[in-house]
């Protein structure tokens, strides 16, 4: 077998130890035959060695405090304005789940169905989704069809997103969520104050046809419904009830139009 | 999630820093513009991404504005003297060959001294490397190879020691 020239890839890896074995037995070889060659590359050996013992080093250094990343996310978190509800939210939340109130809940309530049980998925992934600063959603507004293709393949029907900027919100973009009912859509919304909306839509199989019933919960109120075996929530904050009501009955009758 | 992934990453990125800048503060002001945009635009690295790389690339390209902006004040910046900048000053022994040794990477065009730096120092892959310079991956093993010979052309150029002068010149 004749093998592959040595090229100076070969020498400057061999210099760095990133060939395979085979092939760096196969330029120790050839240096052991080129002596001028090999003087250079013992050269660039040598060099690799000095430099890393000189400048390894500064990788030591106490790292200072200016640089200490969770302060620089801190700071980050503050500037980019989390909402008040938010940290409300998350304190209703650990309160909640510290006095045992999850468990309790599960075990001694039959569980939800049909719009109530919608209700209370969404007023759930509000919880987690709202406050979340790093991702509150998968995908984004701006990505396309991608979402939409995404929803309706999990779905198995195409889910349209409200347009709610005459109400003030923007459309930030989506993810599919789990439910105890299979696979939803998410979308969520804020305005300007950096108050955010989430509305989860589902099929249906119980309440197929309902009208709109308020939902109210310690950290998340808003209304639900279903119309033509498809469900709908729209939440937000548990204070933002009254604000509420006029947007989900936009958000229904854009549905309604689209249907 | 993103804590864990970048706090690991702060010594090497100061060394990058450094050894780009010679210069201490200069190099942490980078590192934590670059710490501070890597936060800003957590959501859009790319999720199979490599986070290294990814952070990397933010600090490279700081580092090279940083270093334009330097060259375009001309010299009355002076860069930090000697080896201000290292962590240990060289060993008496070493002292004049490591001098040579930093005042020849000093004197290498920036792509070929970050190649070297990236390769050499920080143990990234060349496809790495290759990524974070934003160059085909023969242009970084090209610049590797121009920037060691060069390397050991001015180390060999220089004078000879003579055990007694090295006395006289020694840094202290």
């Amino acid at each position: 077998m004749i093998s592959r020239p040595i090229t100076e890839d070969d020498l400057n890896a061999f210099v760095d130890q990133r060939l395979d074995s085979v092939r760096q037995a196969e330029v120790a070889a050839y240096l052991e035959a080129h002596p001028d060659v090999a003087e250079r590359v013992t050269g660039y050996a040598a060099q690799r060695d000095d430099l890393r013992a000189l400048l390894l080093p500064i990788a030591d250094e106490p790292v200072p405090a200016a640089l200490n990343v969770r302060h620089i996310a801190e700071r980050h978190g503050r500037r980019s304005r989390l909402p008040w509800w938010a940290a409300a939210a998350a304190a209703v939340l650990i309160g909640f789940g510290g006095a045992g109130g999850w468990t309790l809940r599960g075990l001694s309530d039959p569980p939800l169905q049909g719009v109530a049980s919608l209700g209370q998925e969404a007023a759930d992934n509000y919880v987690v989704y709202g406050p979340d600063r790093l991702r509150p959603v998968e995908l984004r507004a701006g990505a396309g069809t991608e979402l939409a293709d995404w929803i309706s393949s999990r779905l198995g029907r195409q889910v349209g997103v409200p347009d709610l900027e005459a109400s003030g919100y923007r459309f930030m973009g989506g993810r599919v969520v789990a439910t105890p009912h299979g696979p939803a859509a998410l979308f969520m919304y804020d305005n300007d104050h950096g108050m955010r909306l989430v509305m989860l839509s589902r099929p249906m199989t119980v309440d197929r046809d309902v009208p709109m019933q308020p939902l109210s919960q310690p950290a998340a109120s808003g209304f639900s419904w279903a119309a033509k075996g498809m469900g709908y929530s729209l939440v937000g904050p548990a204070d933002a009830q009254a604000l509420l009501h006029p947007i989900a009955d936009e958000v229904r009758r854009q549905i309604g139009n689209d249907v | 999630m993103m804590i864990e992934l970048l706090e690991p990453l702060i010594p090497a990125l100061r060394r990058y820093a450094r050894s780009l800048l010679r210069d201490r503060t200069a190099a942490d002001d980078l590192v934590q513009d670059c710490l501070e945009r890597a936060i800003a635009h957590w959501n859009q690295r790319r999720v199979d991404g490599d986070t290294r790389r990814w952070v990397f690339t933010i600090l490279h390209n700081l580092a090279m504005t940083e270093l334009k902006r330097r060259s375009a004040r001309s010299s009355d910046l002076d860069v930090e003297s000697a080896e201000n900048w290292l962590s240990t000053p060289a060993s008496q022994e070493d002292g004049l060959h490591h001098r040579a040794l930093l005042r020849a990477l000093e004197a290498l065009p920036e792509d070929q001294r970050a190649v070297i730096l990236l390769v050499s120092i920080e143990d990234l892959s060349y496809a790495d490397a290759a990524k974070i310079l934003d160059v085909p991956i023969g242009t970084v093993m090209s610049r590797l190879s121009r920037a060691r010979e060069k390397l050991l052309k001015s180390i060999r150029e220089m004078p000879a020691e003579p055990a007694g002068r090295s006395h006289l010149r020694r840094v202290k």
